[in-house]
């Protein structure tokens, strides 16, 4: 009988990767279009909805004001599910087929990295606005066409390590990563800034995003003598984290990159959550700037369902978007071109622009092509559903 | 205290996926079939449990009864139009048919209850009590209970009762039972409604542990599949044994070797296992007749 139960396996891991289409009729008008290949769906959906609402609220403002080179901009946006080999197959119909003129990443940076050497290849503008990968925009491609509006994983790391060493004033302190590319790419930062402050770090653990207890990696951690832990984890692995230390009844200061902000972690991690800071790259929370109370009038507008700061989540999908976006038509404008490499030079030509996240001088240089630095970041911390910024 | 939360946090997972895997197994012996929606129908009784107990607060004695009767129905659907039409015709297509079955299912919770995992609160999930040093939920303990109590009834239920034997014969030759009065139909379906309904049992209980999404039931029934062949899917208390064997080995390997090994030193276990006992744990060699 077993025999017969042997090729089972096989067919379940072929019809695992069965593909699930997803459709965007676009009307046939004269519009110049954009493309955006973004998780719509599974546990990181609510990071695809927001960077669409980002994206959304620009384009109709761009829009109000004639476009860009007199055309219309459109969105069209395609579902990766988080799994790099749809994201390229839909990276290439997006721009073969559809002919978009740009490309927008989403939160997995698995996905971007598959998606980087395509763009590169077709010279077609690739902006990250979420996935926080170092190799993103540093992929040593002789042409590189990717740009990113969007926290960068080696300048986060420090960031985290100084927030750590400021705050908690850690001497030993210890990693607990996901296991996958993102993980991979902050144990590199995080070690790296640890080397530069001379501190060692206790341990290092992994875990996978469907575990569901973290207890045994904490232990370990535990024992190895951690007085600090950093977090690289979305937000549904990122809360089982915070329930397994809470089981453990171990109480030690997390800092943590920005995976939580990308659903409901009070929810999911319970009371526990006020204590994992972590950082962003824009709150709607508290006394906002002009622009900042604009975009936010336009989403309620438009969004119904948004009717406070903490419906905004995840807030830096949404504003590394929109940023994005505005920086995105300037360049097409400054290129006066749909062309993939005049676009990017027009990216190298825009001065300034006065975003949402901040007044961007400069933005993107040939030897830079990420737009925001460690001065941009900032530490928050989730009370009741709502991301609030921490005073440092 | 390393030992410690890595035995308890083990036999509480290993008790989910024997519980799983015994839903692969009593379908598996009444009909030499089994539903690859197993995962989809753990995850199904959470994200009802959720529904019904959460969204729309009803008590939770209600809210685990209804979720478990419509994972019951979902195990009749799946048989009755996933199962059947194949494999009465001799066909093995009910593979495929019940794998796709469970992506529509997560697909359609996916739109329907939403794309943000959820948190399903319980009261056993609270506050943790102090076991050897290791912090330990009140449900964690209880999930291997429930997991060898479903084991145990089943092992009475198949070798106690006529009921029982009924079941066995079907297997054994479907013909024969049909002509001894035995209504063969209506025991697989009831095999399929027992297997889910058994699968929501272990959703509704990991669910507060987790978090209620529409693909947590994906992995869970990759690893409950590979339990019930390691167990021997003949086997009721062989399945149940393999889970926590699987589940008490992925906990001390990652203690002990570090997250980075698990998933290696865990599936080579597995290998290693069937290629000395290539009918499980406590499998019996399967026969043929021609």
């Amino acid at each position: 009988m077993l025999s017969h139960m042997l090729p089972i396996s096989r067919r379940l891991v072929i019809a695992g990767a069965t593909t699930l289409t997803m459709l965007t009729a676009a009307a046939a008008q004269e519009t110049l279009k954009v493309g955006l290949v973004a998780a719509m769906s599974g546990q990181s959906a609510k990071s695809g909805e927001a960077i669409v609402r980002g994206l959304t609220i620009a384009i109709d403002e761009i829009n109000a004001k004639g476009g860009v080179l007199g055309t219309k901009l459109e969105l069209l946006v395609r579902d990766d599910e988080s799994n790099p080999a749809k994201g390229v197959v839909a990276a290439r119909e997006l721009a073969q087929r559809e002919k978009v003129v740009a490309l927008f990443g989403g939160l997995d940076t698995p996905v971007s990295m598959a998606i980087v050497p395509f763009a590169n290849q077709a010279k077609i503008p690739f902006m990250g606005v979420w996935a926080a990968g170092t190799p993103i925009t540093k992929n040593g491609a002789p042409e590189n066409y990717v740009f990113r509006v969007s926290a960068v994983d080696e300048i986060v790391d420090v960031a985290l390590v100084d927030y750590s060493v400021k705050k908690y004033a850690a001497k030993k302190p210890g990693m607990i990563l996901i296991n996958n590319p993102w993980g991979e790419s902050n144990e590199k930062g995080l070690k790296a800034a640890l080397a530069d402050k001379k501190i060692d770090y206790a341990a290092i653990e992994k875990f996978e995003t469907n575990d569901v207890d973290v207890v045994p990696q904490l232990t370990r951690l535990k024992q190895a003598g951690a007085d600090v832990l950093y977090l690289v984890a979305n937000v549904a692995p990122s809360a089982q984290v915070v329930k397994s230390l809470d089981r453990m009844g171990w109480d030690v200061p997390i800092v943590s990159h920005w995976g939580p902000s990308g659903g409901r972690f009070s929810e999911l991690a319970g009371p526990s959550a006020a204590k994992v800071h972590f950082i962003q790259t824009y709150s709607f929370s508290g006394k906002l700037a002009p622009k900042g109370e604009e975009v936010f009038a336009a989403l309620k507008k438009k969004y119904p369902e948004i009717k406070s700061s903490a419906d905004v989540t995840p807030a830096v999908g949404i504003a590394n978007a929109y940023d994005a976006m505005h920086l995105t038509a300037l360049a097409i404008a400054k290129a006066g071109s749909t062309e993939g490499t005049k676009i990017r030079d027009g990216f190298y030509a825009i001065d300034a622009y006065d975003g949402l996240i901040k007044n961007y001088k400069k933005p993107f240089t040939s030897a830079n092509h990420d737009a925001l630095g460690a001065d941009d970041y900032i530490f928050t911390y989730f009370k009741e559903g709502e991301i609030l910024p921490l005073m440092n | 205290m390393l030992i410690t939360s890595a035995i308890i946090s083990g036999i509480g997972l290993g008790a989910m996926y024997g519980l799983i895997a015994l839903g692969f197994h009593v379908t598996y012996v009444v009909s030499n079939t089994v539903n690859f929606s197993q995962g989809s129908a753990m995850m199904l009784g959470a994200v009802l449990g959720y529904s019904f107990g959460v969204t729309l607060g009803w008590p939770i004695p209600i809210a685990v009864i209804a979720s478990l009767l419509l994972c019951g129905m979902f195990g009749l659907l799946v048989e009755r139009t996933l199962v059947r039409p194949f494999a009465e015709r001799g066909s093995n297509a009910w593979l495929m048919a019940t794998v796709a079955g469970g992506i529509v299912l997560d697909n359609l919770v996916l739109f329907t209850f939403g794309k943000e995992p959820r948190s399903f609160p319980s009261f056993l999930a609270q506050k943790p009590v102090e076991i050897f040093g290791a912090g330990v939920y009140p449900l964690q303990l209880i999930i291997p209970v429930v997991g060898i109590a479903a084991a145990l009834a089943f092992h009475l239920l198949t070798h106690r009762t006529r009921y029982g034997k009924a079941l066995l014969a079907v297997v054994q030759n479907p013909d024969a039972a049909r002509l001894m009065g035995i209504n063969v139909r209506m025991i697989v379906a009831a095999s399929y409604v027992i297997s889910t309904m058994l699968a929501g049992v272990a959703g509704l209980l990991i669910a507060p542990l987790f978090s209620v999404h529409s693909e947590m039931g994906v992995l869970f029934g990759i690893k409950a599949f590979a339990v019930a062949i390691l167990g021997g899917i003949t086997s009721a208390w062989g399945v149940v044994l393999a889970g926590l064997a699987y589940g008490l080995t992925e906990a001390l390997v990652t203690a002990y070797l570090g997250s980075s090994y698990t998933q290696i030193v865990v599936f080579s276990v597995i290998i290693g296992a069937l290629a000395l006992m290539p009918n499980g744990l406590l499998g019996r060699a399967a026969v043929n007749k021609v």
